[in-house]
């Protein structure tokens, strides 16, 4: 005797039919790749992999990735808090220009965004002869890494920040504006609250990016071993010598990063599940 | 706001106008040297015909992933709907020298297809595993909210009225769906364009056969041809913004068709 089918529900063998579709893609696609970098990584057994990463030029990989990081991040969160602050409580003409401006990095080639840079601060750039005489390096040094990884990961606050901000309008803020609050303490004690998941959710996606950015990075940090060389350029270098198991050792570290990262995305959303479409 | 608008153009504005004032440097016949000389065609081809390509893989199967994961029950859902977020967490980087060992001829995968004559590392076929791999989740988190949306209803009537399942899917779901499966496919499209990281390890690199638009910019950077760079960028960022502008006209198309 068989159970008849809600007229909303796919056929059985339809059902058995998309999920083997769509398990053999996704292996494909997205877990074998996983599991690759975690294999090639342990080919030659875990002390290799360590030892690949303790080397001298990983650790100040390491470092550098850590660094660049660290000020990106808290930079974006600000800008993020400043830019959607301005677009969600105010009105301006060329509103809509300075939206498409913060969302600009995401629909540009990260080459495109280390050659702007390249342009405006290197040695044949706008600001290259003055910089030179004052010995300040920016190409081809921290500050360019730092610039160029800015740029890319200049929309992750902001984006999510904006649509929360306009949802809930000035009406709160008014209030308390109106009972006497100072606006750094209407900040903390009325926006702050409403924003802080989103401002996770961004700060969680920004840094995933700023560790891992590579093309941008790429054209501005001129590959100096030991001095301009992040984590995912220091993967390139090894895989491009052929010493795969350092690539893939130092890659798996970046790779459990971004599994740190989901797991802690998709926590966030059991705290607060996300309802708008066409999130990046 | 004011620091806002000062940051803004300090970091995107103004050197972004670099590009386009060390591109106009040139004189006319030089810049359409630079833009569209052979090479640089031959990579444009490859980087928006492997884009398109892949953004319609992606259409296809994300669609499906993103049925699956609305409509059905499986062991390990949950795994797999946090997994789908992975290229937006794993540095490109990674994912390039990860699908070129796959791929290749003596990789877990490569050496599957390999019998069958089909090379994809260090072909242009590689270049579309890539973007692919790139655009997945676009188009699946930008259906999902719209799947979960639908409303039943509408659906129980169209069985009711004794549609079988298929036309239902047809003329009453996909219809629907329509404009957020455009939204995700273009967004994908447009991130795939300039990808770089993901695809240089896999494509092969090799002139007027698999090198993409992107890496022709660092090519030229490297023989001091800032000139040549700027072109292509601008070339590129011109795309760029014509995919913003495509988007949010689908977007606010998809808005008044809602409401």
């Amino acid at each position: 005797m068989s159970r008849l089918r809600h007229p909303t529900e796919d056929p059985i063998w339809a059902k058995v039919l998309i999920l083997v579709i769509v398990a053999a893609f996704l292996a494909s696609v997205l877990i074998l790749p996983m599991v690759t970098v975690f294999f090639e990584a342990l080919r030659r057994g875990l002390p290799a992999a360590l030892e690949a990463i303790g080397t001298e030029d990983a650790r100040d990989a390491i470092k550098l990735t850590l660094i660049t990081a660290a000020i990106t991040v808290p930079f974006n969160v600000v800008f993020g808090i400043c830019a959607s602050w301005a677009v969600a409580k105010y009105e301006f003409p060329l509103k809509p220009f300075l939206i498409t401006l913060i969302d600009l990095p995401f629909s540009v080639s990260p080459v495109v965004a280390g050659l702007i840079y390249v342009l405006v601060f290197g040695a044949q750039g706008w600001f290259g002869p003055w910089l030179i005489d004052h010995d300040i390096k920016i190409i081809f040094a921290i500050p360019g890494i730092v610039l160029a990884t800015i740029f890319v990961t200049f929309p992750f606050v902001a984006r999510e920040l904006i649509p929360l901000m306009q949802e809930q309008g000035v009406d709160e803020e008014e209030a308390a504006v109106s009972m006497g609050a100072s606006g750094l303490r209407t900040f903390w004690s009325v926006t702050a609250p409403n924003i802080r998941w989103g401002l996770l959710y961004g700060v969680l996606l920004c840094n995933a990016r700023a560790m891992g950015e590579f093309g941008a990075v790429s054209v501005v940090s001129g590959h100096i071993r030991g001095l301009t060389n992040t984590m995912p350029l220091h993967v390139e270098i090894l895989y491009n010598e052929y010493d795969f198991v350092g690539a893939f050792a130092v890659a798996a570290l970046l790779c459990f990063l971004a599994v740190v990262t989901l797991v802690l995305k998709t926590l966030l959303e059991i705290a607060q599940p996300p309802s708008r479409p066409g999130r990046h | 706001m004011g620091v806002t608008l000062a940051i803004l153009s300090l970091i995107v504005l103004i050197p972004l106008s670099a590009v386009a004032l060390k591109a106009s440097e040139q004189s006319w016949q030089e810049f359409f040297q630079a833009a569209f000389n052979e090479r640089a065609l031959t990579a444009y081809r490859l980087s928006f015909g492997a884009a398109l390509i892949a953004a319609a893989i992606n259409g296809v199967f994300g669609l499906l992933t993103a049925w699956a994961l609305v409509r059905y029950q499986f062991p390990l859902k949950s795994l797999v709907n946090g997994i789908i977020d992975l290229p937006f967490a794993l540095p490109t980087a990674v994912a390039g020298i990860a699908l070129a060992t796959l791929y290749a001829p003596n990789g877990w995968i490569g050496a599957l297809l390999a019998p069958a004559g089909l090379k994809v590392a260090y072909t242009p076929l590689g270049v579309v595993v890539a973007l692919t791999f790139i655009g997945l989740p676009f188009v699946v988190r930008t259906l999902e909210p719209v799947m979960r949306d639908l409303a039943a209803d509408v659906e129980e009537a169209a069985a009711s009225l004794g549609a079988t399942r298929l036309d239902t899917i047809l003329r009453v779901i996909l219809p629907a769906l329509a404009p957020a499966w455009m939204t995700g496919f273009a967004l994908a499209f447009a991130r795939a364009v300039g990808e770089y990281g993901s695809v240089i390890f896999i494509a092969g690199n090799m002139p007027y056969k698999s090198e993409i638009a992107p890496l022709l910019i660092i090519i030229e950077l490297e023989q001091y041809d800032y000139a040549g760079a700027a072109t292509i960028a601008v070339v590129m960022l011109s795309v760029s913004f014509l995919m913003l502008f495509v988007i949010n006209a689908i977007q606010a198309w998809a808005r008044r068709l809602a409401a």
